[in-house]
């Protein structure tokens, strides 16, 4: 009961002292809101980023050629075997005629060639299709298809896939290691403002002391203050994710210029990044003056 | 019956300098005493050690059966929930009402509200400023805010009150109003030590008065009255 009172004090006194200091509070609001802000659009980039290269990479196959003596009953084990390998995620075969319809699909120029040839006279080979799990060990999986009997020729753009790998990978690094920044220039930003509201205000911490306040007394108001304040700067970051991110998701069609250049879906990802910025808004809020008080307690 | 004993108690600074040494002394219950000595004899280091700002180097301070030289800082709060503390400089929050101020002595330890609010009100009703319970600090006289501070020392029905020179920044008359208030929490029962300059009051009130001079008690007068010349 009486641990129930005062913490109902703490939080009354918390949300009092909120608007009797305001101009601190809004201090502290202000720089929780500005940096969550930042870590919020860095966040939605390194995230499109990956949701980008992930479309990259899905889109790379490995084309496997059979040689032209091979059986059907031959073609079938290949088929089988390259199945059975571990990174494949799937696999399709064409026969040459399959091929060389989708190629007059593909353009006037092929139409014209392939339909002058007799139609004995294909030199295309029959293909597999194939799309692997994981694009890091698609040179390994290249080099085991290349093993099978009758396979003539293995192709998945090397070279390219590699340099694009590289590149995706250091933008990834360097994202991520820039929003874990960002979220440390948050904690400290936001701790020092509130360090600096309660510096203003050991005054009355002093007072708290005298009159008999145990260090708990005294730091739980500043604590659930600081909750309060890292919860209220958190409100506009976040409605400018849900509502900013949804706008641009249905009014930006980067798509037209490149299949890949697509956003990723806001659902449930903004959500997930409110999460995030309420959860850093209100624990750096929380530890930020708890830690600041400490300073002016004797312990 | 004793309320304080204080034996052989020394306070030395980290600089080096001795605020207090030799110090013996008994206080009993209901005693008024004024404590009195120059600027930097060391009274003001005896009250703060009362109240256990400061911590002895040396000795005993025991205030009804506990050695608050050996309290831990941790911990200092249960002593200071038994004793009310007056300041020169009021130590008034400037954001909290009068009411406020006395009450939130009140609300750290969890008291209910209507408990709150009949002890509170009791107190301004006790230092004669229950009409201006919902004013700010800074919209009263320094008498009056002095006055606060004294309702939110004695809210908590205190066995003892430290008052630092609590008449310092106040005119003659203002003072005696002061100590008038103060006699009556005395006559209530509650033990009060008193720090201060002023002798012209010290003699008008004919209270124990205790002398202190460059860290030592240099004189216990029983009865009102010193002589003695301090700056």
């Amino acid at each position: 009961m009486k641990l129930f009172r005062l913490l109902g004090r703490s939080i009354r006194d918390a949300f009092k002292s909120v608007f009797r200091n305001f101009s601190l509070s809004l201090a502290s609001i202000s720089s929780v809101t500005i940096t969550l802000l930042i870590v919020a659009i860095s966040m939605v980039l390194s995230y499109n980023i990956e949701n980008i290269s992930t479309l990259i990479k899905k889109d790379f196959s490995i084309v496997v050629f059979v040689e032209n003596s091979a059986t059907n009953d031959e073609v079938k084990t290949i088929e089988k075997k390259i199945k059975n390998m571990d990174n494949i995620d799937s696999c399709v075969y064409e026969n040459k005629e399959q091929v060389a319809e989708a190629w007059k699909k593909s353009s006037d120029t092929f139409k014209v060639i392939i339909e002058s040839w007799d139609k004995n006279e294909n030199p295309l080979a029959d293909t597999f299709s194939i799309k692997v799990k994981n694009i890091e060990n698609i040179k390994e999986t290249a080099e085991q298809i290349k093993k099978i009997e009758k396979v003539s020729l293995v192709r998945y753009g090397e070279g390219i896939i590699e340099q694009l790998l590289s590149v995706l990978e250091v933008i990834e690094k360097f994202l991520i290691g820039m929003v874990i920044a960002l979220i440390l220039v948050t904690i400290f930003l936001v701790s020092n403002t509130i360090k600096i509201t309660i510096f203003s205000r050991r005054k009355e911490i002093e007072i708290m002391r005298l009159v008999g306040a145990s260090n708990s007394n005294i730091r739980m108001p500043f604590v659930i203050e600081g909750l309060f304040l890292g919860f209220l700067g958190s409100v506009v970051p976040i409605l400018a994710t849900i509502y900013g991110y949804s706008a641009l998701y249905n009014f930006v069609h980067l798509d037209n210029i490149s299949p890949f250049l697509q956003l990723a879906a806001p659902t449930p990802f903004i959500y997930i990044i409110s999460l995030i910025l309420l959860l850093i808004g209100t624990i750096v809020g929380m530890f930020g003056s708890a830690g600041s008080v400490r300073k002016y307690l004797k312990i | 019956m004793e309320l304080i004993r204080i034996k052989d108690l020394e306070k030395k600074y980290k600089t080096g300098v001795t605020a207090i040494y030799d110090f013996d002394l008994k206080v009993k219950k209901g005693d008024f005493i004024f404590v009195i000595g120059a600027s930097g004899s060391g009274k003001s280091t005896l009250i703060r050690m009362l109240y256990r700002e400061e911590k002895p180097t040396k000795g005993s301070i025991i205030i009804g059966g506990v050695d608050v030289a050996k309290l831990r800082n941790r911990k200092v709060y249960k002593l200071r929930r038994k004793l009310g503390i007056v300041f020169q400089d009021f130590k008034l929050l400037p954001k909290l009402t009068v009411y406020e101020n006395v009450a939130f002595a009140l609300e750290i330890l969890g008291l209910p509200r209507d408990e709150i609010r009949k002890k509170s009100m009791n107190a301004l009703n006790l230092v004669g400023l229950k009409n201006k319970a919902k004013n700010y600090p800074d919209q009263l006289s320094g008498g009056e805010q002095q006055r606060v501070a004294i309702a939110r020392a004695i809210v908590n029905d205190p066995k003892l009150l430290l008052c630092d020179e609590p008449t310092g920044n106040l005119d003659p008359e203002t003072s005696w109003e002061i100590m008038q208030v103060l006699e009556e929490i005395n006559k209530l029962g509650t033990t009060i030590i008193m720090a201060t300059h002023d002798k012209e009051m010290v003699n008008r009130m004919k209270k124990r008065v205790i002398l202190i001079d460059a860290g030592r008690l240099k004189q216990d007068y029983a009865k009102g009255t010193y002589t003695h010349e301090i700056v």
